[in-house]
């Protein structure tokens, strides 16, 4: 087998990997969270944006075609990402067959414990997000206004929890993810360290503080 | 001091291994940890039972034969520290002490708190070196080493290779050791003709010992008794994703 077949199969490859497809899938959930709290200047300019992705690239691209690029290239950054994630998390487990009785943990976080968990309730959060707001499967009352299905569906108060809960452990993720991405990439140093922590914190608390507005903001009647 | 002591039991690699409480009274807080089970098994001894196996050497904590997990932290509590350093005031009078082997399946156990660290060796085997001519040693000054490029060098070989960053990590991945024998060399000028064969060989034998993953935990940096920081493994990612590259 020569470097190129082994790279990907060697654990420094797959974490390689992880943390390109992971800081692919940031680079979007911070351009979506952008895109949607434009859910507050109202109806109109909300149902313009989501008409204005669907046509982006016009005229050399038809309608759709961008976003369903976009899907594609999504679709494939989540699938190496958890195909990693699983791999490795099977690896890990083999190399530690028995447990210790007592544990001390000094310098791991809550979030860099729960990377797998969290990412589990992403994984079931976006089927459960594009069952509901995009393709209405999971809607009690879909219709045509990308802007009125999300109110009517924040409005209920089980469906806000869970895209409550999902976000929070969005944010966690991408605390530790983000730091820990740099470091796999190898592009952290000494000098860099504390300023890569800082902006870890910087874009897990304004990606979850900003997609958490929306939910909230209609359960208190200031987005109707 | 009076300690209550569980102490992991094995016979032998294939044989299931159990807790096993020791009652000790008198406990001198200047003791090492060491002469504690030192102590431990006169009594054994003395009562006609197998003393407890484990491993040790200089007693100095240079040689990175000693190593137990003592309440959850590999070598005990104290920072920089080897358990053969450690001292028994670092424990409190009437304290429970659980003491472990360090868990791994590429460090299995083989009597004990004893545990085969082999796979180190055939990491080392596999590029932790440099093909020049033996002979005497060169003069010092021969081959120019920028001085920040000889510190970092320096302080990742002080690694004794004890195995405290496998037992502390949660996913028992080998990366600190890994990459301090990678670095010490990567970063000499000696070293470089085989830096990318030795980073790829190297790798490629920790992952085939079957060590886990890094997903930077931290943990192996706290535990490390000579304080050999994350950012080599930082240092190893990149130099090894160059290699591949260049290989590829
Ligand atoms: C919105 C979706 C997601 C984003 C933005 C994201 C982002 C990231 C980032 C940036 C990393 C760091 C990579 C590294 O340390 O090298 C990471 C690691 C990880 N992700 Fe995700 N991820 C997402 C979804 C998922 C899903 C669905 C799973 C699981 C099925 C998952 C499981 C993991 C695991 C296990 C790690 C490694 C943990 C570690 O390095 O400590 N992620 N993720
Ligand atoms: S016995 Fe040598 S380091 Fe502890």
């Amino acid at each position: 087998m020569n470097q190129a077949q082994s790279f990907p199969r060697s654990s420094i490859g797959k974490k390689f990997l992880m943390a390109i497809t992971g800081l692919m899938l940031l680079g979007f959930v911070l351009g979506h969270m952008i895109g949607n709290l434009k859910a507050f200047q109202g109806a109109e300019k909300f149902d313009a944006y989501a008409l204005f992705l669907k046509e982006v690239g016009k005229p050399v691209l038809g309608k759709g075609d961008f976003l369903w690029m976009a899907r594609l290239g999504l679709l494939a950054a989540v699938g190496i990402h958890i195909f990693c994630a699983v791999s490795l998390t099977l690896q890990n487990r083999k190399a530690r067959p028995v447990g210790y009785k007592k544990t001390a943990r000094e310098a791991s976080t809550y979030a860099s414990r729960t990377m797998l968990w969290g990412g589990i309730i992403l994984a079931l959060y976006v089927i459960y997000h594009i069952l509901h707001l995009t393709t209405g499967h999971a809607h009690h009352d879909f219709g045509s206004s990308v802007y009125g299905n999300m109110v009517a569906g924040f409005k209920q108060w089980p469906v806000s929890l869970a895209y409550v809960i999902a976000q929070i452990a969005l944010g966690m993720h991408l605390f530790h993810g983000f730091w820990s991405a740099f470091r796999t990439l190898g592009a952290n140093n000494p000098n860099r360290d504390k300023k890569l922590r800082a902006i870890a914190v910087f874009l897990a608390v304004a990606i979850t503080a900003g997609y958490l507005s929306i939910p909230v903001s209609v359960m208190a009647g200031i987005i109707q | 001091m009076k300690l209550t002591l569980h102490v992991w039991r094995q016979k032998s690699t294939s044989q299931k291994g159990a807790f096993e409480t020791h009652v000790m009274d008198s406990v001198s807080p200047d003791m090492s940890f060491l002469e504690m089970l030192d102590e431990l098994n006169q009594a054994l001894i003395t009562n006609g039972k197998e003393p407890v196996a484990f491993d040790h050497d200089c007693r100095e904590g240079i040689c990175g034969s000693c190593g137990v997990v003592i309440n959850g932290r590999p070598h005990g509590p104290q920072r920089a520290t080897t358990a053969c350093q450690l001292h028994m005031r670092s424990y409190q009078d009437g304290q429970e002490i659980w003491v472990e082997p360090w868990r791994a399946s590429a460090f299995p156990v083989v009597k004990d708190l004893m545990v085969d660290r082999t796979s180190f060796d055939r990491i080392i085997q596999s590029g932790g070196f440099i093909s020049v001519r033996t002979g005497s040693a060169p003069d010092a000054n021969e081959i120019p080493v920028p001085k920040v490029d000889a510190d970092k060098a320096f302080d990742a070989a002080a690694c004794i290779g004890c195995g405290a960053c496998v037992a502390a990590c949660p996913n028992a991945s080998a990366m600190l050791f890994t990459a301090a024998k990678v670095s010490h060399m990567g970063l000499l000028p000696q070293g470089q003709p085989e830096r990318e064969q030795r980073v790829l060989s190297m790798v490629s034998t920790m992952d085939e010992e079957g060590f886990g993953s890094c997903t930077n935990h931290k943990e192996c940096q706290e535990a490390c008794p000579k304080e050999i920081s994350i950012d080599y493994i930082s240092r190893m990612n990149r130099d090894y994703v160059c290699a591949s590259k260049n290989k590829g």
